[in-house]
């Protein structure tokens, strides 16, 4: 166990956000799924009591009749506000006197920097390279994360949930929603703890070492099977991803239609945004980590191959 | 005309005004050298500064604020909806909608990291010149030479890293608060373009310094534009369509076919200028909607499953008012 190099790594000025990250992501997703929770719990409380659940204010925070529904802005929200930028600033300041913000020596195109990386904010997308080419990695998964997000709103057509913390009535938004966000910041996680010199995979704790050999040998699927002539291996490789659309858009069907509320939803979405989303759903949420899988497991680097790119 | 009459009788007075001139103006100043003594009588003084005591019955105050401070309605809904740099706020909100645990305050938070990034960044073009040769340069005098310099840029970098992170955390609070729903779905867009926005400015901002790091990330980052499906000259279908290394979308970007003094302006540009005018339109699109779209979504009152109407149906009857 090399704990130098995990204290290089977690420890360096641009790594700090990565780590806070560690940290202020499980925290909010704490306190957003307690506050769900208690909100669940409410809701079967009422949904068992229709006497209760015509008079009950239908939070879980107290109130009393006579309580007004509404305050002041100024000061009641304008005082957490000025707090706020205080604590604020005041991190800013201690961050700014502790730490300094890096700088390493001037360009030099002749010096290639190992590794090189991204701003961690893109280390998921620098990550993906690994499992795709640079078009789908760098281009069209970006292109269709900001697409997909846009839509997002349009394709959840349930109707509950508006304003509350709620699991139990959203459990496909959120949870589609978490599955992506949780990729992404492990995906950030693993291109900034796991790869090292040459983008190497280092387990946390083991020596980034520079001269390390790999000596695994990447696959491609059709090559694997024997298929080694075009048009066979662009014919095959359409056809596994064809199946995998299959299979990854059942999967998709039955976890959207598990239970009888989920179907209910389902009966309200329209054919649009039922394809859609499996589009959106196989192709960012599913595809990925696939991808990896077959990769980190298998060793297999491509599935499609054709004499312009390949998948 | 009637505005001609005061000036003719003046005239008429005048001469015999200047006869009693002498022993009047002597009155007058003894009249106002009374006035004088009992202005500066000791109660009288005193009362002036007790009322400068109190600086919301000042003149001054009452020219700026226009409204009177105290814990009345009228005056603190007044207070807010008069000032121009309050008057986002409604006057009145949901009483729970102050509370941390739900909203987490980040969208707040957001935009005052972006205020503190405008004025630190402002500060820092004092100092920076956008050419190879210089730029390296002035973050060394940045650091070494200008008083609190280094403060400066570091509080610059760690704003801008914290402004990515509340980001993303105001819109997972966003999702799991289901507050992208109708009639939001709108702003939620703008939304997503404002984190695109602020992803583009943290990475423009990254060469700037033109050092190792900012170098080689950004050459990683562009890289990827020669991928580009049809318009980079490495992509599907790039090559096909006449793209190389000197026309297709990686050229744009950089100004050149690499990393050098044109990529260096270029980022600067959209740095400083560009994307902070884009963002801070749609900034005013996004809060402006807030308002519109009425207000922040909750904490509302939960909907029960047994009250969602048939499909086809758009709201959840609320029997809660």
């Amino acid at each position: 166990m090399d704990w130098g190099q995990l204290w290089t790594i977690a420890s360096a000025p641009d790594n700090v956000p990565i780590v806070a990250l560690l940290f202020l992501v499980p925290f909010f997703t704490w306190m957003g799924f307690k506050q769900a929770r208690a909100n669940d719990r409410l809701a079967e409380k009422l949904e068992a009591d229709p006497a209760m659940a015509k008079t009950h204010h239908r939070k879980t925070w107290p109130w009393k009749p006579h309580w007004s529904k509404e305050v002041h802005v100024w000061p009641f929200l304008l005082r957490v506000e000025f707090l706020a930028t205080i604590i604020v600033t005041v991190l800013l300041f201690v961050w700014s006197i502790t730490l300094n913000a890096p700088l390493e020596e001037p360009s030099n195109p002749n010096l290639t920097m190992n590794p090189s990386k991204a701003p961690w904010y893109f280390l998921g997308l620098q990550e993906m390279l690994v499992y795709f080419d640079p078009w789908i990695a760098g281009v069209v998964m970006p292109t269709l994360i900001i697409i997909g997000l846009m839509a997002f709103p349009y394709l959840d057509s349930n109707p509950l949930g508006v304003g509350y913390y709620t699991w139990k009535q959203r459990k496909v938004a959120v949870g589609a929603f978490c599955w992506g966000f949780v990729m992404w910041i492990s995906l950030i996680v693993i291109g900034t703890f796991i790869r090292g010199p040459g983008w190497v995979w280092f387990w946390p704790g083991t020596t980034w070492d520079h001269n390390a050999a790999v000596y695994e040998v990447n696959r491609d699927l059709p090559v694997l099977l024997g298929i080694k002539t075009q048009p066979w291996q662009a014919v095959f490789g359409l056809v596994v991803v064809g199946a995998f659309y299959v299979a990854a858009g059942l999967l998709i069907h039955l976890l959207i239609t598990w239970s009888k509320f989920e179907k209910k939803i389902f009966e309200r979405t329209t054919m649009l945004q039922y394809l859609v989303f499996q589009f959106f759903a196989i192709s960012i949420l599913l595809s990925m980590p696939v991808k990896l899988l077959i990769r980190q497991v298998f060793r297999i680097k491509y599935v499609l191959l054709t004499p312009w790119f390949n998948i | 005309m009637e505005s001609d009459k005061p000036v003719k009788t003046e005239s008429k007075a005048a001469g015999g005004e200047l006869e009693a001139a002498g022993s009047g103006v002597k009155s007058n100043i003894k009249e106002e050298m009374a006035l004088l003594k009992k202005k500066a009588a000791k109660e009288n003084i005193r009362e002036e500064l007790e009322n400068l005591k109190d600086p919301a019955r000042t003149q001054i105050y009452k020219s700026i604020f226009r409204v009177k401070h105290e814990p009345t309605p009228r005056s603190r809904s007044l207070g807010v909806l008069t000032n121009v740099f309050l008057h986002l706020h409604p006057a009145k909100i949901n009483r729970d909608a102050t509370r941390f645990s739900y909203t987490w305050g980040m969208g707040g938070i957001t935009f005052y990291l972006f205020i503190v990034l405008t004025f630190t960044g402002i500060l820092l073009m004092f100092y920076y010149h956008p050419s190879k040769g210089q730029a390296y340069r002035d973050i060394l005098y940045l650091e070494s030479d200008v008083p609190f310099g280094k403060l400066l840029r570091n509080m610059h970098r760690w704003a801008a890293h914290l402004m990515v992170i509340t980001t993303w955390l105001h819109m997972f609070r966003v999702v799991l608060t289901g507050s992208y729903k109708t009639p939001r779905e709108f702003n939620w867009c703008v939304g997503v373009l404002l984190l695109v926005l602020t992803l583009l400015l943290s990475f423009t901002g990254y060469l700037l310094p033109d050092d190792q790091l900012g170098f080689w990330a950004v050459t990683v980052g562009t890289n990827m534009a020669r991928g580009t499906p049809g318009l980079g000259h490495e992509g599907p279908f790039g090559p096909q369509l006449g793209m190389t290394p000197y026309n297709d979308v990686r050229f744009a970007l950089l100004g050149g076919s690499i990393v050098d003094a044109n990529a260096l302006l270029r980022s600067y540009i959209w740095h400083c200028i560009a994307i902070p005018t884009i963002a801070s339109v749609l900034m005013a699109v996004h809060f402006w909607r807030v308002r519109k779209d009425g207000g922040i979504s909750g904490p509302a009152p939960i909907a029960l499953t047994s009250e969602m109407k048939g499909p086809g149906a758009r709201a959840v009857k609320q029997s809660v008012k």
